[in-house]
């Protein structure tokens, strides 16, 4: 049976790894390749680049970054940030990218889904929400987790998914950074509607949260964290094994 | 030298990649002249089959690869271009294919229950079902990665994998120098790339 994936996620701008990150033995903690390199070799089911970079010039640093990572890595790669039409999925895919998250993209323009998965098929298309609850209502939040567009979140993710996204990457504002857990009730409303494989993002503190998830919500297909993971408080070696030894099925590697 | 198809489907970076990182001399090739002289053929692909297999008969290249398989050169087919290597398929339509291993592909909802998700996505473990070269680096129970919604059926004889998503799915395949793998190996880690390096040493 297939097995629960583990997902780092790492951010980048202008071409080097920016946020939190702390790993003993790793002397460039911020070159991209060598990051992916540590975590491919350490176990990780897939990666995730998050492009933050805002100028051109960053942007054009990030592709030749993307293919190196591509090249040294030989596992699934998700790269997001930035993806506003078909020529930004095909500038990524063209470096190697398996998958293309879009977020605001999509958001200003929904027939991007549709477009990119008639082109490249849907397992390609990624939707990457970021939802908080605004007077107990999912609201999908654009820019970063900066803007409220006041759209009603489950019905919106449901809908990309009718456009042609193959996955989705929920990511709750709410728990995001707090450490106490996934977003349990959000994850387990937005798995229900949809049909795809469905990332959990934001909240992930300890170990037990991952058991928690995938106990709690059987549909919930990968567990997806940068700053735990980023400083060595999970080590995902570890993290597997505690899975598997907690009766979920995961992908264990030789360490 | 490993020749990998180039007929116009889908990205070859990540596989061409992978054999450089195997220290194997490769070709990433639309010429049937640079095909027939390589040792080895690797026949990639990803989208749908009706417009890959026309893609592949348009170029000329289906009967180039058919040849050279039919003298005995081995022939490895990813995902896609394990499926082409099939008599038929069945996805949306019914389409010949190149007929090298009997069977034909079918909908993986045909034979799945209906709450598991497709495409079948993500890390599955192999169950081998017969001994073969293509698996000599690596072991039973091994994770690999797949991406697909379409499946090989009526090729029990062939069947050298398979894994379980609801149903025994044919992973690989093997018929005489005819090798397939429904899942990529150039996306399954050390354990893809020493499947890779089977093949290569073939």
């Amino acid at each position: 049976m297939i097995t629960k994936r583990i997902i780092p996620c790492l951010d980048v701008k202008d071409g080097r790894v920016v946020k939190g990150v702390n790993f003993l033995g790793l002397a460039d903690v911020s070159s991209p390749v060598k990051l992916a390199k540590f975590y491919s070799d350490g176990g990780a089911d897939e990666l995730v680049f998050y492009d933050i970079t805002a100028s051109a010039e960053g942007r054009a640093l990030f592709t030749d970054i993307l293919t190196e990572v591509a090249r040294t890595i030989f596992i699934p790669l998700t790269v997001g940030g930035g993806i506003n039409s078909v020529a930004d999925f095909d500038r990524v895919l063209k470096c190697g990218a398996d998958k293309v998250s879009v977020n605001s993209g999509a958001i200003r323009n929904p027939a991007l889904i549709t477009e990119a998965a008639k082109k490249y098929g849907s397992q390609c298309v990624v939707i990457s929400a970021d939802v908080k609850r605004v007077d107990g209502v999912f609201r999908v939040f654009a820019k970063g987790g900066r803007e409220n567009t006041g759209m009603e979140a489950i019905s919106w993710i449901r809908h990309c998914v009718d456009l042609g996204a193959g996955e989705v990457v929920l990511n709750s504002i709410d728990t995001d950074g707090v450490k106490k857990g996934f977003d349990l009730e959000m994850l387990d409303r937005v798995s229900s509607v949809v049909n795809v494989p469905v990332i959990a993002s934001g909240g992930a503190g300890c170990m037990e949260d991952f058991t928690e998830l995938f106990r709690t919500l059987p549909r919930v297909d990968a567990g997806l964290a940068a700053s735990i993971f980023h400083f060595g408080e999970v080590d995902i070696c570890d993290l597997k094994e505690k899975l598997a030894r907690d009766g979920i099925n995961v992908r264990r590697t030789a360490r | 030298m490993i020749a990998v198809v180039d007929y116009g489907v889908g990205n070859l970076f990540s596989l061409a990649s992978s054999l450089s990182a195997i220290g194997a001399e490769t070709v990433v090739t639309g010429d049937a002249d640079v095909i027939r002289s390589a040792d080895k053929i690797l026949l990639p692909g990803v989208g749908a089959f009706e417009d890959a297999a026309k893609k592949l008969r348009e170029s000329g290249l289906a009967d180039v690869v058919c040849e050279e398989a039919k003298k005995g050169k081995p022939l490895l087919g990813i995902c896609l271009g394990m499926q082409l290597l099939f008599e038929k398929s069945y996805e949306f339509g019914e389409f010949e294919g190149l007929g090298l291993i009997r069977g034909a592909v079918r909908p993986i909802e045909d034979v799945i229950p209906a709450d598991l998700k497709i495409p079948h996505i993500g890390w599955n473990a192999l169950r081998f079902q017969k001994k073969s070269a293509l698996f000599r680096h690596i072991q039973d129970g091994d994770f690999v990665y797949f991406v697909h919604s379409f499946y090989a059926a009526d090729c029990e004889e062939s069947v050298i994998a398979t894994s379980e998503y609801g149903a025994e799915l044919t992973a690989a395949v093997a018929s005489g120098n005819v090798y397939g793998c429904q899942f990529h190996p150039e996306k399954s880690g050390p354990v893809g790339l020493a499947i890779l390096r089977a093949f290569v040493e073939m």
